[in-house]
């Protein structure tokens, strides 16, 4: 399993070998240092001070018996900042530092008290008195949409002249071609339904955390952030300072799952660190970080028209997302997340609208999956109940729809990048899919479809040094998907270094050039390119050097990986690299940029630099007294374009599998009738665990090198969490004959739905 | 609130006679006195397991217990499986079964799974998923965890 270490003359290569993990060695003898590790001087420590409440207005905060306690430097509220109250936000700035004369949702931190110790913080925290006034909450689409329902957002903090200032929906976004309404009477079967998704949350097991300190005459802040770039842009604004005095330290996330991307905590953190002259530093508790981030939820309407062949005639899609008290980039989400509603299938006539709607509830952010897996169980469902109808078989009625490679099946947009029915069949063949299902069990299978990014820029720096190791720059977090090995591998292929001798630095933005972020399975691809490209910049000033040494024109020189081909002889790149250097040292520094332009007029700002397909299939067997599910098999096939470390391929393939079946069959905030989240922490809410694995989990992928990314690749990490959802629904189904269009399918909800058919 | 008790414990292996602080948990001490950040916080209610330690030869959530209660008590930390700089043969496996992704999880994993393989050399999966049933891992690398400890139990020693 180790890295091949490659041979003087490179031919032996580290792309998809399975190198361990660059950082690995740090993971598991308890070295790493997560931001809560950072030792800084003297730190103060900050406490968060929220109210009971998801809706409320706020009518004093006394701050007197807190200030009184020993240790205590700073009790902050929004009336102590600067005025107006500095407000952010991705989107839309619409996001206070702290409450502004009112709470909008279970969490909202309205003060923040800054202490000596963690203890004396917590305590002052637990003395400022707040007096407030409770409103009425919304927290479900339902309310939300009400006529006489209460603004979540104020009006003002609207884009000018918004024609939806008045109402909760924040945005509504119309997609689609052809007109289903024209086209319905060809249908000889239309399936109408609806579908929930319920809210579930990233718990990432280190929870955010946030330390800020005085710089000179700017600050460095360290964060559990994914887009260290964006986060600097955002906090020069508020702080008004240029770029250049706004230092972002991102080591490695203890996870991130989308949950990480944008600020929350930071400007606060950082504000009282300039204020106080000192470092201050603030670790959420995993209740808070529930409150700080969560998944958008949706409420999916679809009209699925259907020959009797199983052909598709429309798609006609309805999506209501509930989104937070403020947007962060959930407009994005539903944007994103509905777009490709309609699935890898060839369909004449689409129409989507999706709205997003805001609610007194914790904000919604980029969650793995971005939006997919709301629509891809609403999608998918209901285009099995439609099979079951005709009588067509559910594996049949997808591949027959099923676009194939290169087919443009949204209009103006990338064709089909893959071989999907390659994926689909060989899915179906995993799980056994036409064999006798033994008693008791069901089986499913779902199609999940997730655009990459639509944008992107990255820049990278790779340096080889004067002994012929290589050390790569790069803005990219690693929070666990492994991006440090893969850049590490592909600066060993390229230069003929081996994988163990190439350093990766990441996480500073004093350091590295500039990413735009790490979202979207975008790094392989984007920010890897640009690792290539600095790497192919060092090939071009080696292959300058060897012409030099060796006497030769350039056009004789050529340079192939980590070799430089003479017309004699081939030689380690490295070697020559030596050479060229000649006796004073010094060392190749190589700039490379990967880079995505945005298409003017496109709704997602530009097309999909490369599609995440997968097809996930399940067997179930369903306890009948308790409703329990046991999955006996489930198998996960995605197309990556090329594996470039098949290792780490599968294991995020696996860790999104496991992720989504939590999200199928045990995950989702449960409110009291104020609106206030009741399970906070890690058994209330509850994820899987060791204990709550299929029997047996199957991971694979196909491989045909068509991707736009370095050696073929694809974006992965995604895939495997779109269609978990739907493929254990139809399993279910298979197994009981009863439609569940909720989620999760927890033990209690299975053994209603049965008892309901039964009486 | 402040009273301070003075303590003598060992910790993977070395011996400490220090005051520690009446509230502060085992893991406050571990972190914060000592800077043994190895040991990692999350939930600090005994539900996540990222805080595990061995004490007496016990698997136990840092977070719960106090560090005036570990007095006189044999503590193991993940600062304490690697032995002069070598990785033990389950942190190597873990590594070579790219069990450890993002790896905030994995301090508390290897304890559960080094304890095991003390009380147990040859464990079945069943005894392995039981082991580390109280670690949750949000990067669901548990396969990989439980093919790491299985081959390490298959080198060893009948
Ligand atoms: S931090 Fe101790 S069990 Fe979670
Ligand atoms: S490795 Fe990330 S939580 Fe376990």
């Amino acid at each position: 399993m180790n890295a091949p270490v490659t041979t003087p003359t490179g031919k032996s290569r580290p792309i998809g070998a399975s190198a361990v993990r660059s950082g690995g060695v740090d993971r598991v003898t308890g070295g790493q240092q997560y931001v809560c590790d950072v030792r800084v001087t003297d730190p103060l420590q900050v406490k968060l001070v929220t109210i009971h409440s998801a809706r409320a207005r706020i009518l004093s905060i006394d701050t007197s018996a807190a200030a009184k306690v020993p240790g205590v430097r700073l009790v902050l509220t929004a009336a102590d900042l600067p005025q107006p109250v500095p407000r952010f936000g991705p989107h839309v700035e619409d996001r206070p530092v702290l409450a502004v004369g009112q709470v909008n949702y279970h969490g909202e931190p309205v003060a923040a008290v800054a202490a000596e110790t963690r203890r004396a913080a917590e305590e002052a925290a637990g003395l400022v008195r707040v007096e407030y006034e409770e409103l009425p909450p919304v927290f479900t689409v339902d309310a939300a949409l009400a006529p006489e329902a209460p603004l979540v957002l104020d009006p003002s903090l609207r884009p000018a002249g918004d024609p939806r200032a008045q109402t909760n929906i924040f945005s509504e976004h119309h997609f689609g071609w052809g007109d289903p309404e024209s086209v319905e009477e060809e249908a000889d079967l239309v399936v109408e339904n609806s579908y929930e998704y319920p809210i579930v949350t990233h718990f990432a097991i280190e929870t955010h955390a946030c330390i800020a300190a005085p710089d000179n005459d700017g600050v460095v802040v360290w964060s559990t952030v994914q887009h260290s770039f964006q986060l600097q842009k955002m906090l020069a604004k508020v702080l008004k300072l240029p770029l250049s005095k706004v230092r972002i330290i991102a080591p490695d996330a203890g996870g991130g799952f989308g949950g990480k991307q944008w600020a929350n905590i930071q400007p606060l953190v950082a504000l009282m660190a300039l204020r106080l002259g000192r470092p201050v530093r603030l670790v959420l508790t995993l209740e808070e970080s529930f409150q700080a981030v969560r998944r958008t939820s949706a409420k999916v309407r679809i009209r699925t028209g259907l020959r009797k062949d199983g052909t598709l005639v429309f798609e006609d899609i309805e999506s209501n997302f509930l989104i937070g008290a403020y947007v962060d980039i959930s407009d994005r989400v539903v944007s994103k997340g509905s777009y490709l509603a309609g699935g890898p299938y060839r369909v004449p006539a689409v129409r989507i609208v999706a709205r997003a709607v805001l609610s007194n509830t914790p904000p919604a952010t980029a969650m793995r999956g971005f939006g997919v897996p709301e629509t891809a169980w609403a999608r998918e469902m209901n285009l099995d109940e439609g099979a079951l109808a005709l009588g067509i078989d559910r594996l049949d009625i997808r591949l027959r729809n099923l676009v194939r490679y290169g087919e443009q099946f949204v209009p103006n947009d990338t064709p089909a990048d893959g071989r999907w029915e390659q994926v689909v069949k060989r899915a179906a063949e995993l799980i056994g899919w036409g064999s006798p299902v033994p008693p008791g069990r069901g089986r499913g299978l779902a199609l999940g479809l997730k655009s990459g990014p639509t944008t992107g820029l990255s820049y990278s720096t790779v340096r080889l040094l004067a002994d012929g190791s290589a050390v790569v720059f790069s803005g990219t977090s690693d929070m666990g998907q492994g991006a440090r090995t893969v850049f590490s591998q592909i600066a060993a292929e390229e230069l003929g270094v081996p994988v163990e001798q190439v350093a990766v630095v990441m996480g500073d933005t004093a350091v590295v050039p500039y990413d735009q972020q790490t979202s979207a399975s975008r790094s392989t691809v984007i920010m890897g390119t640009a690792v290539l490209n600095a790497c192919r910049d060092i090939q071009a000033q080696v292959r300058t050097a060897a012409a030099r040494v060796y006497g030769l024109e350039e056009s004789e020189v050529s340079v192939d990986g980590g070799v430089v081909c003479l017309p004699d002889r081939e030689l380690p790149l490295v070697e020559v690299a030596k050479a060229g250097l000649g006796k004073m040292g010094g060392e190749y520094v190589g700039n490379g940029i990967g880079r995505r332009d945005p298409v003017a007029g496109h709704p997602l700002s530009g097309t999909a630099v490369f599609f995440e397909f997968n097809c996930t299939a399940i067997e179930v067997e369903v306890d009948r007294r308790t409703g329990e599910l046991i999955l006996h098999r489930h198998v996960s096939v995605g197309d990556t374009g090329k594996s470039l470390n098949p290792m780490q391929v599968k294991a995020q393939d696996d860790g999104a599998a496991i992720m989504g079946l939590g999200h199928a069959m045990m995950e989702h905030y449960i409110f009291d009738d104020a609106g206030r989240v009741r399970n906070l922490g890690a058994i209330d809410y509850r994820i899987p665990t060791s204990k709550d694995l299929p029997l047996e989990l199957i991971s694979e992928s196909v491989e045909n090198g068509d991707g736009p990314g370095p050696y073929g690749a694809k974006g992965v990490s995604e895939g495997s969490i779109l269609c978990v959802a739907p493929a254990l629904g139809a399993a279910v189904r298979d197994a009981i004959g009863i439609a569940i269009r909720d989620l999760p399918l927890s033990p209690e909800r299975v053994w209603r739905a049965m008892n309901a058919s039964r009486s | 609130m402040n009273d301070r008790f003075p303590i003598d414990l060992k910790i993977n292996g070395q011996s400490y006679s220090v005051d520690v602080s009446a509230c502060d948990t085992l893991l406050d001490f571990l972190r914060d006195q000592l800077g043994l950040t190895g040991t990692k916080e999350c939930c600090v209610v005994g539900e996540c397991g990222v805080c595990t330690v061995i004490v007496n030869g016990r698997t136990v959530n840092s977070c719960l217990m106090l560090a005036a209660e570990a007095d006189g008590c044999d503590v193991l930390t993940v600062e304490g499986l690697a032995t002069e700089g070598r990785l033990s043969p389950l942190q190597q496996s873990f590594l070579d079964h790219g069990a450890a992704q993002c790896g905030f999880c994995i301090s508390g994993q290897l304890m559960s799974a080094h304890n095991l393989l003390t009380r147990k050399p040859h464990p079945t999966v069943e005894d392995v998923q039981e082991a580390l049933a109280g670690n949750l891992c949000r990067c669901a690398g548990y396969e990989q965890m439980a093919e790491a400890v299985l081959d390490v139990a298959k080198g060893a020693k009948e």
